[in-house]
């Protein structure tokens, strides 16, 4: 198990490296430089500019320090947010977006595990269809809409208690992470929903349930132990990396909710072609994307002592 | 049922919040929303509006603006200027938030470190008007060449390089606010990243800045002028770009100002909230493509798009948010001219609507370019703003011209490129002040200007660019403009779509909130909460 | 103890019996069974039938409701869906100079308080082309505000929208801001060049929906300029489910906008949910050391940063401005999205090699292609549907986000994820605009999910004792 964990770690390790790599061409490979503004800037300011940022070596020399730095865990400074250092930039906003994004799982994890196994338990009667609309109407509408939508909510609520019951943006408290997280969660949710729904419907009829029907074993035993924990499995897989997704993931919550997130200088770094930030956070990104992987694997076996791995 | 009422009771206590109003009487305290966080608080190097608006708050120049835009003593409590020397005379006050005073070599300093090649600075050229700033910033000579110095602890002497009848309204800009020397080369790199690496000497200071949460600024006990500023604090407790969601904060009682716009107002409207207008200054138009290789090269074919654009329709039905002027003129209506407003003394020459007028342009536009006209490239960025208004030229050109247009939709490093390498035939453009004389306008289309993307040149208006810029005498110079104004008109260089107008909110106990065309804006400084 | 033993003796034959031995149903394979069965769900079914009705409505459609979904209207811009209106027909706009004072001299001093501004009056017809507002001076002012409301004013603070500021020498305005045919309840207040005196004139005008000649000429209202004299009514196009934020007709575009997003909506998923499951397939059949560089090769593509590598293949596929990028969307897509589905299939696939059945049919001498394809991949079949399902608005949304930097449909081509992100911004005040393009997304889907839950009834055998 030991050899077997650090071996993919050391994958790992190759596979963040790859990744590092290709963002790095591509990032150079793109019009447009961080350099560029709205106002345009003289030759020698340019080429001071240039200077100063490094970008005036080759971009393999360039590839190389970068490498270099990454090695001693340096990613630069920021070039749209000029006096703070990459990896403040992580250190800072990750923790938020972290937050949110467990609890967001948490929400969806429990809200799709139990409506799933609702949804198959009562297959095709009334809960079933409701959830199921409850779950098209989760995917069809942009997210975007969600946001909006709960925090009018929250205003609307806030306004007929006639002082603020739940803060309506920000960030802080547990109650500032409720609707956010909500919102955030609601795909994964609905996709939890249906996976378990399908996968439950594919246990109920196997052998073992007979069997422990047979045996007389209670109703809860049974779905507990025998149905849940083996029609689970798609839902641990789909978890490892929705738990990277989310927690780097969350743009438009981050700014419908005033969120000090990670998310938007995930998407701000790319339109900005801030290229340190962008390398900070696509490495930090697949380094914990790589390592939720390897823990789901690794939950694998726990879950279905059948599955062999290596 | 009991249960649950207990249960919502315990819910309701658990929830209280603290902070429960935007405003607060008695501690004159106000809390804001921003729309992004401040990515650069070094006066030096700072360039955009939300940097502007808080270090507008925190620093203080030689001069500031008051409310009715005039020139008033800030650090400077008097002035010389003649045409190659400006000397400014500094109160004795003037302290830094540390208590030390603010002197004549701060203000030296940090203009020279704006102007070295090392810092830079992408606001350098405002220096320009000052003798060697230029070649400083080339790196053709050393910072300390440079035509300001400090006489004594109190007075800064300033020799032009030409000269600038509008000097001293530069000083009020925020690239010439103080730097302390031993302050700032005690940070180094990490000068203003965070709320203790910052020295202030505006009204305002900074205690706490949690970055992209929130920030907040506290009455300076060290200002100078604080017995008249009434605001003990301003919070901004916010930092999101999204107008519903602020529209939102400000319905929930969390914030006392925000802007609103086309999707939202009709919102604040049922709301029967007080909705305030305000003109921005920022001029947006089309810019041509004047390179000889472009079909909008060519003269015949501006003038016919020009005929057919209804400043009038772009405002009224497509941006459909009150504030917005029709665009008739690079320079917008609230220049100041020689007695009066700019345009009200040289009314811009605009081209009667007329669809038949428009197509004999086009028709010898043909002719010149040989047949038929390829499809226009009309470069926009990819807000729904900039899309929106493509789309509604696109639309504009096919029916009323038969002119094909293609959209080129580009995020924003991607369009900046494509601007700057001439691959595009229009592009949306707009245009801000930097400070408050008609040349920070007049010299955008001169041919050397390198914010002149679509390359336009014309040697006679050139020529009264120069004028304009090395005169001191208001009439001369607003002469050469209106006759400038007039060529760029008859060249139909470019299009101008409107003068952008913005709409707000401003909680009804909040006073003398000042709006600024030119520096900080919204400027909250000498505002006042009532009870 | 002797054991029984029997003999033949002890035996009958039985007559033979005519057709004991003959199958009497066709013998059906795997999927012909599941067709049969997939036949016989009701939910599939309807599925079936709203997916012949999407393409009925995208195919067919344009021909029944011919407008171009590009023509801006801006006379009808944001309009909700109605019954037809008809317009009065005007000249074309003359722009007016409004009424000024001659030798205007600004007030000395400024006032505390002033007068409400008298005579607040139109001049002229007040239209939806143009509303004209006059009053008389007010002695001490230096300018004036005026605002517009749409419901009666509770006072001074809630007079509604700031229209526009006059100087003191000006006593109008002219109002053309989107006018509607609708109630409007106009302010003046007089200013000293900045503040506000708090004290204002009202009037209610209620403007009449107009259309200028020259207007109703160009959109063929009428063949020729003097077919309508000025003053007469004319029937305006009629848009059934309203028109959106430019003017444009709502049904048209939704049609046109349908071939986009359903061509996107279906194709993309499928593409790249095969590459998923072949990938996964294998992945997770072999294992081992190919397990381990397959799906490292998927983290890898997963960990990309979708905007920039959107960015780049929009370079690297050489899409020109106006230029549609459906195809190069659609590989871009493939390249980027297939990892989800092949992880899920992998730890499908995982799990079940191990069931008996498979070690049993490897022992009957099954090779890996026919185990894989016959008895794996279809028990996994109700997870891969899942995924299937949910990729389906994913890839609409995806298309419309991608339009939005330039790399799927170029404007003004509609496609429903951009209607929709367009409609989010007004979803309070013109919620039309939202709901019409969301509605079509969540048929859409709802057809999928049905389907998708109708093809994992009838492929999987365990289920065949329900039916």
């Amino acid at each position: 198990m030991l050899m077997y964990t650090l071996k993919r770690l050391l994958a790992g390790v190759i596979t963040v490296w790859f990744i590092a790599t290709a963002t790095f061409i591509a990032m150079h490979q793109v019009p447009g430089d961080p350099l560029m503004n709205d106002k345009a800037v003289s030759a020698e300011i340019r080429a001071n500019l240039e200077a100063k940022y490094g970008l005036d070596k080759p971009v393999t020399t360039q590839y190389f320090i970068f490498l270099g730095n990454m090695l001693k865990g340096d990613f630069g400074i920021s070039f749209t947010q000029q006096n703070r250092k990459v990896n403040d930039i992580i250190r800072d906003h990750f923790p938020v977006s972290a937050t949110l994004g467990i609890l967001a799982i948490f929400f969806a994890a429990t809200g799709g595990v139990l409506f799933g196994a609702l949804t198959a338990v009562y297959r095709n009667r009334m809960p079933d269809v409701a959830i199921m609309f409850l779950v098209i109407l989760g995917i069809s509408v942009p997210s975007f809409v969600f946001a909006a939508l709960g925090q009018l909510m929250l205003v609307n609520i806030n306004s007929l208690f006639g002082y603020s019951v739940i803060p309506v943006a920000g960030w802080g408290t547990i109650w500032h992470m409720l609707m956010p997280s909500l919102v955030l969660g609601l795909t994964t949710m609905a996709l939890l929903t249906r996976l378990m729904r399908s996968s439950m419907l594919e246990v109920v009829n196997e052998d073992y349930i007979k069997t422990a029907k047979a045996k007389g074993l209670s109703p809860t035993r049974i779905f507990f132990r025998h149905q849940l924990r083996n029609a689970i499995l798609p839902v641990v897989t789909v978890l490892g990396p929705q738990i990277a997704a989310i927690t780097t993931g969350g743009f438009v919550v981050e700014l419908v909710f005033a969120i000090p997130g990670l998310g938007r200088y995930f998407v701000q770094a790319v339109q900005q072609l801030d290229y340190t930030v962008i390398m900070g956070t696509t490495v930090f990104y697949g380094a914990f994307l790589v390592f939720m992987v390897i823990v789901v694997d690794i939950l694998y076996g726990f879950i279905d002592p059948r599955v062999r791995l290596s | 049922m009991r249960h649950i009422t207990v249960f919502l009771t315990c819910l309701i206590i658990l929830f209280q919040d603290a902070s429960a109003s935007p405003v607060d009487f008695e501690n004159q305290t106000i809390t804001v929303a921003i729309e992004q966080e401040p990515p650069q608080l070094n006066s030096a190097k700072a360039t955009d509006q939300v940097s502007g608006m808080v270090l507008g708050h925190l620093m203080e120049g030689l001069v500031r603006y008051d409310r009715r835009g005039r020139v008033v003593p800030g650090v400077a409590t008097r002035w010389e200027m003649t045409d190659d020397k400006a000397t400014f005379y500094l109160r004795k006050d003037a302290r830094w938030s540390d208590g030390k005073p603010v002197t004549a070599h701060d203000f030296v300093f940090a203009w020279r470190t704006a102007l070295k090649p090392i810092t830079a600075s992408e606001y350098a050229f405002i220096f320009f008007p000052i003798k060697n700033a230029q070649a400083i910033n080339k790196g053709e000579m050393p910072a300390d060449q440079l035509g300001a110095i400090a006489l004594d602890d109190y007075t800064v002497e300033v020799s032009l390089e030409r000269p600038t009848a509008y000097f001293i309204k530069l000083t009020a800009f925020v690239t010439f606010s103080p730097i302390r020397e031993d302050f700032f080369n005690a940070k180094g790199d990490e000068y203003a990243a965070n709320a203790d690496d910052m020295l202030y000497n505006g009204a305002f200071i900074m205690p706490e800045w949690t970055h992209s949460a929130s920030l907040k600024m506290v009455k300076n006990q060290n200002y100078w002028n604080k017995d008249n500023i009434t605001l003990n604090a301003i919070n901004v407790d916010y930092i999101t770009a999204d107008t519903r969601a602020r529209l939102n904060l400000y319905t929930d009682g969390k914030i006392a100002f925000t802007r609103l716009d086309g999707e939202t107002y009709k919102d604040a409207l049922s709301q029967r909230f007080r909705i305030r207008r305000f003109t921005t200054g920022s001029v947006f138009f089309i810019e041509y493509n004047h390179r000889p290789e472009r079909v909008t090269s060519n003269i015949n074919l501006r003038k016919a798009i020009q005929h057919v654009f209804d400043p009038d329709e772009m405002v009224n039905r497509v941006l459909a948010v009150p504030g917005n002027l029709r665009g008739e003129s690079i320079f917008p209506v609230w220049l100041n001219g020689v007695e009066d407003k700019f345009r009200r003394e040289y009314p811009a020459p605009t081209a009667r609507y007329s669809v038949a007028t428009a197509k004999q342009y086009l028709e010898r536009a043909r002719e010149q370019l040989g047949g038929e006209i390829p499809p226009l490239v009309l470069l926009v960025g990819d807000s729904p703003t900039a899309t929106k208004q493509g789309e509604y030229m696109q639309g504009l050109l096919l029916n009323k011209l038969g002119l094909e247009v293609k959209i080129d939709v580009q995020t924003f490093k991607q369009r900046l490129a494509k601007m700057t390498s001439g691959d595009f035939d229009m592009v949306g453009a707009g245009w801000g002040p930097d400070f408050d004389d008609i040349m920070t306008f007049g010299d955008l289309f001169a041919s050397w200007n390198l914010n002149n993307r679509g390359r336009y040149k014309n040697p006679a208006y050139d020529r009264l660019v120069r004028i304009a810029m090395n005169s001191t005498d208001p009439k001369t110079r607003m002469d050469a403009m209106g006759e400038g104004q007039q060529i760029l008109f008859d060249d139909a260089a470019l299009l101008p779509q409107y003068e952008q107008g913005i709409i707000y909110l401003l909680h009804p106990k909040v006073k003398g909130v000042v709006r600024r065309v030119v520096g900080a804006d919204p400027d909250y400084t000498h505002a006042k909460v009532i009870p | 103890m002797s054991l029984f033993q029997p003999e033949t003796s002890m035996f009958e034959p039985l007559e033979t019996q005519d057709g004991a031995e003959v199958i009497t149903r066709p013998s059906l394979s795997y999927w012909q069974d599941a067709w049969v069965r997939l036949k016989k769900n009701t939910r599939a079914i309807i599925s079936l039938n709203i997916i012949i009705l999407l393409a009925i409505f995208t195919l067919l459609g344009p021909f029944f409701w011919d407008v171009d979904p590009a023509l801006q209207d801006l006379n009808q811009v944001s309009q909700p869906p109605s019954m037809p209106k008809t317009a009065l027909v005007v000249g074309s706009y003359q722009s007016w100079d409004g009424v000024t004072i001659e030798n205007y001299e600004p007030p000395e001093d400024y006032a505390d308080s002033v007068p409400a501004p008298t005579n607040f009056r139109t001049e002229g017809k007040p239209t939806t082309q143009v509303v004209r507002l006059v009053w008389d001076p007010v002695p001490e002012a230096d300018g004036y505000n005026v605002y517009r409301n749409v419901r009666e004013p509770q006072g001074f603070a809630d007079l509604g929208l700031p229209l526009g500021a006059t100087y003191g020498d000006e006593l109008s305005y002219e109002d053309r801001l989107s006018l509607e045919s609708r109630d409007y309840y106009y302010s003046v207040v007089p200013t000293d060049g900045i503040d506000e005196y708090e004290i204002f004139a009202r009037l209610v005008i209620t403007p009449q929906l107009a259309i200028t000649q020259e207007d109703a000429l160009e959109r063929g209202l009428i063949n020729r300029i003097d077919d309508v004299a000025i003053g007469e009514l004319v029937e305006i196009e009629f848009h059934p489910l309203g028109t959106d934020y430019l003017g444009r007709d709502m049904l048209a575009r939704l049609m046109e906008g349908a071939r986009v997003s359903l061509f996107i909506g279906i194709v993309a998923p499928l593409l790249y949910v095969i590459v998923g499951i072949i990938y996964g397939g294998f992945a997770g059949y072999i294992g081992g050391r190919f397990d381990v560089v397959l799906m490292r090769f998927a983290d890898f593509v997963v960990a990309l940063p979708f905007l920039l590598f959107m960015i780049l293949f929009k370079i690297a596929f050489g899409i020109g401005p106006g230029e549609s990028g459906i195809m190069p969307m659609l590989i871009a897509l493939v390249l980027l999205m297939w990892p989800a589905t092949a992880r899920l299939v992998r730890g499908q696939v995982l799990q079940i090699r191990e069931e008996g059945y498979i070690e049993a049919a490897r022992l009957l001498g099954g090779k890996n292609h026919y185990l894989i394809m016959r008895h794996i991949i279809p028990n996994t079949m109700g997870v891969i549907l899942v995924t299937l399902t949910f990729a389906v608005p994913a890839a609409i949304f995806t298309e419309a986000f991608l339009s939005f930097i330039g790399m799927g449909v170029a404007p003004p081509t509609p496609s429903w994820g951009s209607m929709c992100n367009e409609g989010v911004k007004t979803m309070l005040s013109h919620p039309h605009e939202l709901f019409f393009p969301a509605l079509l997304i969540s048929i859409t889907v709802l057809a999928f999910n049905l389907l998708g839950d109708g093809l994992t009834e009838a492929l999987d055998s365990k289920m065949r004792s329900r039916d």
